[in-house]
């Protein structure tokens, strides 16, 4: 009976620990992310640093101003949700409304698929088939830039945006649209005047969800965009917080290297903050289906 | 049904409500038809370019200059012992976590914080996985950059994975097998041991080859902790310690730093074919998971 209640303990213990693992694992990452990436924002200066215009990490006088990173991200990422998710939500009201059922069985296992595909398979297309597209159709020397980089990303936060606003379509009640088309409106009507509103919630979370994808997206973005630590403009080479991380750590030490941990801090705050956005999006919705 | 109700009336409305009608019903079924014609060719593309180069030679060979042969056998060898590692360490605390959170757990709070910080986990880009993992394992615990590394810092990333689908499928065993269980005076433990986990086993299943998916495809996460290798690491235990690339790393070194791009389409080729399959098996488990509950 004793050695019974021991295994029991024991076990007890141990689920205790796994279960409290994702927690260690958060924490892990946070304190890591805060310690390495403060010292290098404390020498730089947190103003120089957010605010300075130049990167030139290994000039003779080197200096570190990530604005350059920070708006490419931020555009990069505002102009692909721009051009995913009017497809994407489009993509999702067919597939939850219009579609027939065999069709939309059809499509949508195909759009989970653009989920799974890795980030580097779309790098390798956007570089081999992307840029010398936009070098031709623009007359440039280089297709590298910005715009290769927007639509690989639209492409590839397409599947979180459809899959969560088709579910969040799927979920408003029925009687809404019934109303509505008793009166009078058409079914298209019903679609963007009861449907999209009552699931707005829920679509605001695939937007937002599809926005983390696309700022945390390195290794695609690295292969297409150039990686040169120009302001932001469509045609022009640019780097993204994420790939001004993956270019130089191989190499980095000393003040460039914590500067890169920095960087990283940014990013993860960034990340931070759309989580709980995101969060707070999905409590909403659930509260609402209530 | 509905539908030819619908357009039988729609003719009769005024020319602005008409326009909207079937203007927005054009324009629905134009992003749906692009979306799912950017898919198909896009795997169509891939396949095309990339199918051609796959020669029995390169998946068999390694890399070498003397004998004048290209090969990605390396990095399939590393991706499957990347992937055996990974799992072996993420099962047990993985389906622990959910059990913990599903069978033991009474603090609601420790529950909801539990569930945010995985959910949280989720949200986190792998690049910064990669950082701390390079920071903590390859560094601080000395492992240096190597599959091991890797396959542990894939363990935090695939974490919410194995938790979320494994407590999905405990939550669809009946609440009455408990009770039957531990009515029979089984302890808590043998009740979990005999009945919960047995009968879940299609749900872990399912976590199992979503993880094996994201980390097929997982390239930045790995570039600093298990290296760019494209050598052959010899046995499991023996490639643990050394730093070589997976197929999607080798991808990546093949296309930006050789620009050699056909064996580049081939690794992606191959990729594909995996992304396929996995895909393929994990809706076939997630239906008969569903047909179950």
């Amino acid at each position: 009976m004793k050695a019974k209640q021991f295994v029991e303990r024991l076990m007890n213990a141990l689920f205790f620990l796994c279960g409290v693992l994702a927690i260690a694992s958060v924490a892990l990452i946070a304190v890591y992310m805060i310690v390495s990436g403060i010292p290098a924002i404390h020498e730089i200066g947190l103003l120089d640093f957010l605010t300075g215009e130049v990167w030139a990490s290994t000039a003779a006088e080197p200096k570190f101003g990530i604005l350059p990173f920070i708006l490419t991200s931020v555009y990069g990422t505002a102009a692909a949700t721009l051009i995913g998710v009017p497809v994407g939500l489009l993509t999702a009201v067919f597939l939850a409304k219009i579609a027939p059922r065999h069709v939309a069985d059809k499509i949508r296992p195909a759009i989970d698929l653009l989920a799974g595909i890795p980030s580097v398979v779309y790098g390798l297309v956007g570089v081999s088939v992307l840029v010398p597209l936009i070098a031709q159709v623009f007359g440039l020397p280089k297709g590298t830039s910005l715009l290769a980089a927007i639509l690989v990303l639209s492409v590839m936060i397409l599947p979180s945006i459809v899959s969560v606003s088709e579910t969040a379509l799927a979920a408003v009640p029925p009687e809404y649209e019934e109303a509505s088309l008793a009166l009078g409106a058409t079914h298209i009507e019903t679609i963007f005047k009861v449907s999209i509103p009552a699931a707005r919630s829920g679509i605001a979370a695939g937007v937002v969800l599809g926005i983390g994808r696309a700022i945390g997206e390195a290794m695609a973005v690295m292969m297409v965009a150039g990686n040169v630590a120009n302001m932001p403009a469509l045609f022009d080479s640019v780097t993204f917080l994420t790939t001004a991380i993956s270019k130089e750590m191989s190499y980095a030490s000393g003040l460039q290297r914590q500067a890169l941990f920095s960087i990283a801090l940014v990013l993860f705050l960034f990340i931070m903050l759309i989580n709980v956005v995101l969060g707070f999006l999905l409590k909403r919705g659930g509260r609402k289906e209530k | 049904m509905h539908e030819t109700k619908q357009n039988r009336l729609s003719g009769r409305l005024p020319l602005r409500r008409r326009l909207f009608e079937n203007g927005m019903r054009a324009i629905i079924w134009l992003c749906a038809g692009l979306a799912t014609l950017l898919v198909v060719l896009l795997i169509g593309y891939i396949l095309f370019r990339g199918v051609p180069s796959i020669t029995w030679e390169l998946l068999t060979s390694q890399e070498s200059y003397l004998k004048n042969t290209i090969g990605i056998l390396p990095s399939i060898l590393n991706t499957l012992y990347i992937i055996v590692a990974a799992l072996a360490i993420v099962l047990p605390l993985g389906v622990g976590a959910a059990v913990y959170l599903t069978e033991y757990a009474k603090n609601p709070r420790l529950v909801r914080a539990i569930e945010f910080t995985t959910e949280t986990l989720a949200g986190i880009p792998s690049i910064i996985y990669g950082l701390v993992g390079m920071m903590f394992f390859c560094q601080l615990l000395g492992l240096g950059t190597s599959l091991l590394a890797g396959a542990l810092t894939l363990v935090i990333m695939i974490l919410p994975t194995i938790v979320r689908t494994t407590q999905e499928s405990l939550k669809t065993v009946p609440e009455n097998y408990r009770e039957g269980a531990l009515g029979l005076g089984a302890t808590k433990w043998t009740m979990i041991r005999t009945i919960i986990l047995p009968c879940s086993i299609d749900g872990i299943v399912t976590g199992c080859i979503l993880a094996i998916g994201r980390i097929v495809g997982e390239s930045a996460a790995l570039l600093f902790t298990a290296g760019l290798g494209l050598k052959l690491l010899g046995g499991f235990f023996s490639a643990m310690g050394g730093s070589g690339a997976t197929l999607s790393v080798a991808l990546y070194v093949y296309a930006m730093e050789r620009g050699k791009f056909d064996i580049a389409f081939a690794v992606a080729a191959v990729l594909m074919v995996i992304v396929l399959i996995v895909n393929f098996a994990a809706k076939m488990l997630a239906r008969r998971l569903k047909k179950r509950s």
